[in-house]
C-alpha cells in the first residue's frame, strides 16, 4: 500500500496535504484499494462549511460506498471537478488528484492526526 | 431457440397497431373546444408502432432470457423461494376480486372485506399477535410502518428521548435503513462467536435512549436465537420495544411464533413466507402485527367484523396515518390467503418442518467441501463461507457463476456481512431430495473444478447468453433509457 | 399427509434425518428453547384440496360487485380503463413471475430489459431525464420523492397543494413526521392551487412544492406558473404528480418547469383489484439521478461485447448504503411494471392518444349531459381531464343508492375529504364507457328525487 510521505492521515484513511492556512484532502490509496473500481465521487460546494471528521463526501464503487471525512475542521475553498467526470482517477493516483482545498479552521486540530510514518505502523496494525 | 436481441423500440414502424378501441360514440368535439390550448402539447407520443404480434414475440423472447422458480432450483438466502402454486394466481384474478373498485361502498365489498379479515385473522395466530395491519406493500414497507408504529408509542408515553434502534451487524440491510428514514439512529451490535446476539454487548449499549431492537429469528446465519427471552428481556426492561423482522418465518411455523417470544410487532413477507409470488422483484406484501398496547398506533383503516357485516375502520386514536394508498396489495392478500387456506394448520408446519429438514441436510453434505463456519443445527438455511482452500484464487462470486452454467440461480451470496466469502443457501420445503442431491453434486464439482481448473471457474458463466455484464461501465456512464 | 406442494416422501425423510444423525423431525427444533415450541395445533382450519379451496374463494368473490357486472363512473385515484388481454397473457409466464429481483444479471436479461423498456417509457412521456424501476403506489411515490427532495436540498417544508388527493397528502404527513418536515397545505380556489397563497409560503426553507395535476377535481392546473412560484425557494425542488394517460395529449412537465414527476399508472394495464397492487413511478432530471430511490436498470456490455443490462447506480441503496440509503425500498412493482410496459407499447403512438382523447371526450359529454337540466351544477369551472364534480340538492348516498339498483357504481362523494363540499360528487369516465351508458347515468341521475 503506498503511503507519501509528509501528509497527515486519519483512521478513516483521508490524506490532507497541508500548505500555509490551505489544505487539500484526498482519499489514501488503501481507501481506494478497497473500494476497487470507483465509478462516482460526491463533492460538497465551494464555501461550504465542516467541522473535524464531519463527512463532506462520498465515494462509491459498484459494491460499496463510502463517507470521507474532514480530517480538520474548515471552509471548502475549491473542489477537483475533474474527479465528477472521470471517478477512474482516484483509482488510478489517490495522492495526486485530490478531492478537496479547504481553509483550515483551527490548525491545531492537525496534531491530532497521524504522520505518514504513524500511519504505516497504524496500516501494519490493521492488516 | 434463435438469438433474440432486440429492444421493443427497434421493432417499431410506422403505421403499425397492436391496439383496437370502439369508435368514439359521443360527438367528436377538437379537443382544443374542450381543454384550453395552453395545456394540450403539439408533439407525437415517441412511443413504438408495433402490431400484437411484434409484441407477444418479443416479450416471449424476453422471457425465455429469465430464469424463475418454475424453470429450476433457486436457493436463494432470505428470499424464501418456494413453489408458487397455480391456484393462488386464478384466485386473485377472479371477477369479483380483481375488477373490485377500492372505493365502492361498503355493501359491495363484503366479501373482499371478509377475505381481509380471515387473513388477518389467521396471520395473527401463525405470529402470536393480537391485530395486523395489512397496508405495507412489502417487507421493508412493514418494517417502516412498524417502527413509525414504535415511535408512535413512545411518543405518546411523552417519551421523547427515545432516539435510538439497536440492530445486530447481521441484520438486512433494511433494518437500519428503514430505522434510518424513520429518524432514528443507529446502534450496531456485533454478534458473538456462534453468530448470536451478544446479550452482554446488549446489555451495555441499552438505555433510556432505546427505542426498539430489531431482530430476525432465525437469524440471518439461520440460527435460531436461543436467548431470546433475555434479549426481550433486557430490551423492555431498559423501555424499549421488540421488532421481529419475519423475512425467515418460513422456519417456524407452527412450531413458536413471535408473539410468544415476547416481540411487540412483527412483518411477514408473504412473498416468501406464504407462497406469493415474487414477481422479478414486486409486488409483494409485508403486513405487521402487533400486541395490544400498539394497537391503537395501527395505520388507518383496519378490518373489523361487526356481527356479521365487516367494515374498514378509521377510528384508531392514535394512528401513525396512512402509509399507503387504499388498504394494501390486495390481490397479494388473496394469493397468500388462498395458500394458508390450503396449507392449513397441517401443512404450514410440515412445510417449516420439511424447509428446516432440507437446509439441514444440505449443509451437512455440503460442510466437506465448503467451510461453514458456524456448524450447528440450523432452521431453514444455512451460510457457507467459500472454498475450504483459503489461498484459492476462486471466489464466492466465481462459484456462483459457475453454478450459472449448471442450470442453478446461485444462493445469496456475500451476505451475511459478518461472513467472508458468504454463500447463503435456502432450499425452501418445495423441493424434493434428488433436486437437493443434484445441488449439492454441482456444488462439490464446483470445489473440485476450483482445485484443478480455476480459469474455468474464473471465467464463468459459459454458457449463458450474457457473461458477467460490466457494472463498473454502467455506474460510471449510466444508459437508463434507450436513445434511439 | 401428503401435500402438492412438499415433494419429500417418508422414506426420503427418514435418509435425510439419517444423514444429519438425528432420529426424529421434532429433533430439528430442539435450539428453540421448550418455553417457546408450540404445543398445540394453530387455531386454523386443516388444509383443504384444490376444489374445496377453489368453492370458498368462490363465493367469497362473488359477494362483491365488480366493475364487469356494473357500469363504473368511479375513480378518485384508481380507474377503470380497458385492459387489454395480451397483458395477462404475457404477465402470466411464470420465468417473469416466478423470478426475483435481477440479481444475476447472467439469467435476468428478460426482467432488466422489460424494466429499461419502462424507464425509456417513462422518460418519453414525462420528458424527463431518468426513471427508476417503480415504487409501491403513486401515494408512497409522491413521499419517497418529498423525502429525497429534503435530503437533496436541506430544507424542511414541505408545500403541498390541497387540490391533491387526500390519501396521497395523508401519507406524506405519515412519511415526513418521522423525519421531523413540516408539512404545508397549500389553499385552493375554484378547485385549483391558490398560487398567491403558494407564493406566500414558499420561502428560501422550502425542501418541496408538490401538485397533482390533473387534481383530486379531474382538473388540469396550471404548472408552468406553479413551477415559476415554487422556483422563488431558492432550493425548492418542484414536484408534480401526474395521471400518464393524460401525457398523451397534454404538455410534458419537463416543458413545464418540473424538476421531479410522479404518479400512479395503475390505469395502464393494472386491475383495479380493490385498491393494489398498483404502480407509482418517478422521474426526475439529471440532477437528481443518483438520489433517485429504488431500483435502477442501465445499459452496459458483458465481457464479449454484447449488449446487455445490469442493476445499477445500487450505491444509493439500502443494501449497500444500510443506514445512509436514500431509502429503504428494495424491492420494485415488478410484474405491474411489465404490465404497464407491455400497455404502453400495445398502445403505443396512437393508441395512448386515443385513449386519452376518448376518455376526456367523453367525460365531457357526460358532463354536458348530467348538468343540462340545472338539476346538478358543476362544482368549479375549469378544464378538466377525464373526471369532474358536480353538486345538487340530493344526499350523495341517496344518489349512490339509486345508482345501484340501476347496476351503476355511481362517483365519490368529495364530502368525505372536503366539509364545504358536502353534497358534491365526483365522476370518471374512461374510454370504456359508452354513449348508452352514460346516457342511462344521466337519466338515472335526473330520475332521483
Amino acid at each position: 500500500m503506498k503511503v507519501m510521505k509528509d501528509l497527515y492521515y486519519t483512521k478513516d484513511h483521508e490524506w490532507i496535504k497541508v500548505e500555509g492556512d490551505l489544505a487539500y484532502v484526498g482519499i489514501a490509496d488503501y481507501a481506494q484499494s478497497s473500494l476497487g473500481d470507483i465509478v462516482y465521487v460526491e463533492l460538497p460546494e465551494v464555501d461550504d462549511e465542516f467541522e473535524k471528521e464531519e463527512a463532506f463526501g462520498a465515494v462509491e464503487s459498484v459494491k460499496a460506498a463510502s463517507d470521507v471525512f474532514m480530517p480538520v475542521g474548515g471552509k471548502v475553498v475549491e473542489v477537483n471537478e475533474e474527479l465528477i467526470d472521470d471517478p477512474a482517477l482516484l483509482n488510478a493516483d489517490p495522492y495526486e488528484n485530490w478531492m478537496i482545498k479547504i481553509e483550515i479552521a483551527d490548525k491545531a486540530e492537525l496534531d491530532e492526526l497521524m504522520t505518514s510514518e504513524e500511519y504505516e505502523k497504524f496500516l501494519a496494525e490493521e492488516e | 431457440m434463435r438469438k433474440y436481441d432486440k429492444l421493443i423500440f427497434e421493432l417499431s414502424r410506422p403505421g403499425r397497431r397492436a391496439y383496437r378501441l370502439p369508435e368514439l360514440d359521443v360527438d367528436d368535439k377538437d379537443v382544443k373546444d374542450l381543454i384550453p390550448e395552453e395545456f394540450l402539447t403539439d408533439k407525437e407520443l415517441d412511443f413504438p408502432e408495433v402490431s400484437e404480434v411484434d409484441v407477444i414475440r418479443h416479450y416471449t423472447n424476453l422471457s425465455n432470457k429469465n430464469y424463475g422458480v418454475d424453470t429450476g432450483f433457486y436457493p436463494l438466502g432470505s428470499c424464501t423461494m418456494k413453489y408458487n402454486p397455480k391456484i393462488n394466481e386464478d384466485a386473485a384474478r377472479y371477477d369479483g376480486f380483481a375488477n373490485l373498485h377500492p372505493l365502492q361502498p361498503e355493501d359491495c365489498v363484503q366479501g373482499a372485506l371478509q377475505l381481509m379479515y380471515e387473513l388477518d385473522q389467521a396471520l395473527c395466530e401463525i405470529s402470536g399477535m393480537d391485530k395486523m395491519s395489512l397496508q405495507p406493500a412489502a417487507g421493508a414497507h412493514g418494517e417502516l410502518t412498524g417502527i413509525m408504529v414504535i415511535k408512535a408509542y413512545h411518543e405518546k408515553n411523552g417519551d421523547f428521548k427515545r432516539d435510538k434502534i439497536i440492530v445486530p451487524d447481521s441484520a438486512h440491510g433494511t433494518n437500519p435503513a428503514t430505522a434510518a428514514m424513520a429518524g432514528y439512529k443507529i446502534i450496531e451490535i456485533k454478534s458473538n462467536k456462534h453468530g448470536l446476539v451478544d446479550v452482554e454487548a446488549l446489555k451495555a449499549v441499552v438505555g433510556d435512549d432505546t427505542a426498539g431492537l430489531m431482530l430476525t429469528n432465525p437469524n440471518t446465519l439461520g440460527i435460531f436465537e436461543k436467548e431470546i427471552k433475555e434479549i426481550a428481556k433486557v430490551v423492555h426492561d431498559a423501555g424499549g420495544q421488540l421488532y421481529y423482522d419475519g423475512a425467515n418465518a418460513n422456519a417456524i411455523l407452527g412450531h413458536a411464533r413471535p408473539g410468544d417470544m415476547g416481540f411487540d410487532v412483527v412483518h411477514f413477507n408473504l412473498h416468501k413466507t406464504f407462497s406469493t409470488p415474487h414477481g422479478g422483484g414486486g409486488p409483494g406484501a409485508g403486513p405487521i402485527g402487533v400486541k395490544k398496547h400498539l394497537a391503537e398506533f395501527l395505520p388507518v383503516p383496519i378490518v373489523q367484523k361487526d356481527g356479521d357485516r365487516y367494515y374498514l375502520d378509521y377510528n384508531v386514536p392514535h394512528s401513525i396515518g396512512k402509509v399507503k394508498d387504499f388498504f394494501g396489495h390486495f390481490g397479494i392478500l388473496v394469493r397468500a390467503y388462498t395458500y394458508i387456506l390450503t396449507m392449513g394448520r397441517d401443512g404450514l408446519k410440515k412445510a417449516s418442518t420439511m424447509a428446516v429438514l432440507n437446509a439441514n441436510y444440505m449443509a451437512n453434505k455440503l460442510k466437506e467441501y465448503y467451510n461453514l463456519p458456524i456448524d450447528t443445527l440450523f432452521k431453514h438455511e444455512f451460510v457457507l463461507g467459500g472454498l475450504k482452500d483459503p489461498l484459492s484464487e476462486v471466489t464466492t462470486l466465481d462459484i456462483a457463476k459457475r453454478l450459472l452454467d449448471l442450470g442453478y440461480h446461485p444462493p445469496t451470496v456475500y451476505f451475511p456481512l459478518i461472513i467472508n466469502q458468504a454463500i447463503m443457501v435456502e432450499p425452501t420445503e418445495t423441493e424434493s431430495k434428488e433436486t437437493l442431491d443434484e445441488f449439492i453434486e454441482a456444488m462439490i464439482q464446483i470445489a473440485k473444478e476450483a482445485e484443478e481448473n480455476p480459469k474455468l471457474l474464473k471465467e464463468a458463466p459459459h454458457n449463458t447468453i450474457v457473461s458477467r455484464p460490466d457494472e463498473t461501465r454502467a455506474a460510471r456512464n449510466p444508459v437508463l433509457k434507450y436513445e434511439g | 399427509m401428503r401435500y402438492p406442494y412438499i415433494p419429500s416422501t417418508h422414506e426420503e425423510e427418514q435418509e435425510m434425518l439419517k444423514s444429519i444423525g438425528l432420529n426424529s423431525l421434532d429433533e430439528l427444533f430442539s435450539d428453540i428453547p421448550e418455553e417457546f415450541r408450540l404445543k398445540r395445533d394453530l387455531n386454523l382450519p386443516k388444509s383443504k384440496s384444490e376444489l374445496e379451496v377453489r368453492s370458498y374463494l368462490t363465493q367469497l368473490a362473488n359477494k362483491n360487485c365488480s366493475t364487469s357486472e356494473m357500469t363504473c363512473f368511479l375513480g378518485a385515484g384508481a380507474y377503470d380503463h380497458y385492459i387489454p388481454s395480451i397483458i395477462n397473457h404475457i404477465i402470466s409466464r411464470s420465468e417473469f413471475y416466478t423470478s426475483y429481483t435481477p440479481y444475476q444479471p447472467e439469467i435476468s436479461q428478460g426482467t432488466l430489459q422489460y424494466i429499461f423498456e419502462f424507464q425509456t417509457l417513462i422518460c418519453r412521456l414525462t420528458g424527463m431525464d431518468v426513471a427508476n424501476a417503480s415504487l409501491y403506489d403513486g401515494g408512497t411515490a409522491v413521499a419517497e420523492a418529498a423525502l429525497m427532495a429534503a435530503a437533496h436540498s436541506r430544507k424542511d417544508e414541505l408545500l403541498i397543494s390541497k387540490t391533491v388527493r387526500p390519501e396521497t397528502r395523508q401519507i406524506l404527513k405519515t412519511y415526513a413526521h418521522c423525519q421531523n418536515l413540516k408539512v404545508i397545505e397549500v389553499e385552493m380556489k375554484d378547485g385549483v392551487t391558490d398560487l398567491e397563497d403558494l407564493e406566500s409560503k414558499v420561502s428560501d426553507n422550502t425542501a418541496a412544492v408538490i401538485v397533482q395535476s390533473p387534481n383530486f377535481f379531474g382538473i388540469i392546473e396550471d404548472l408552468k406558473a406553479t413551477g415559476e412560484i415554487a422556483h422563488k425557494g431558492k432550493k425548492a425542488v418542484f414536484i408534480a404528480s401526474v395521471d400518464p394517460i393524460s401525457l398523451a395529449i397534454l404538455k410534458k412537465p419537463a416543458e413545464l418547469g418540473v424538476d421531479v414527476v410522479v404518479g400512479e399508472a395503475q390505469g395502464m394495464g393494472i386491475p383495479l383489484s380493490f385498491g393494489g397492487p398498483y404502480l407509482g413511478f418517478i422521474a426526475a432530471k439529471n440532477a437528481f439521478l443518483r438520489k433517485l430511490p429504488g431500483r435502477i436498470v442501465g445499459e452496459t456490455v458483458d465481457k464479449n461485447g454484447k449488449r446487455s443490462y445490469v442493476l445499477t447506480l445500487t450505491a444509493r441503496e439500502q443494501h449497500i448504503r444500510r443506514e445512509k440509503a436514500t431509502s429503504n425500498i428494495c424491492s420494485n412493482q415488478g410484474l405491474n411494471v411489465l404490465a404497464a410496459t407491455v400497455y404502453m407499447v400495445t398502445m403505443g403512438k396512437e393508441g395512448l392518444k386515443e385513449v386519452a382523447l376518448q376518455s376526456t371526450k367523453k367525460a365531457h359529454y357526460a358532463f354536458e349531459k348530467i348538468t343540462a337540466s340545472g338539476k346538478y351544477k358543476p362544482l368549479f369551472n375549469k378544464p378538466f381531464f377525464k373526471e369532474f364534480a358536480v353538486t345538487s340538492d340530493i344526499d350523495p348516498e341517496t344518489i349512490t343508492a339509486a345508482l345501484k339498483e340501476e347496476n351503476i357504481i355511481g362517483g365519490y362523494h368529495l364530502g368525505k375529504d372536503y366539509p364545504q363540499y358536502e353534497k358534491a360528487v365526483l365522476y370518471a369516465v374512461t374510454e370504456k364507457r359508452t354513449k348508452e351508458e352514460i346516457d342511462k347515468l344521466s337519466s338515472v341521475l335526473e330520475g332521483i328525487k
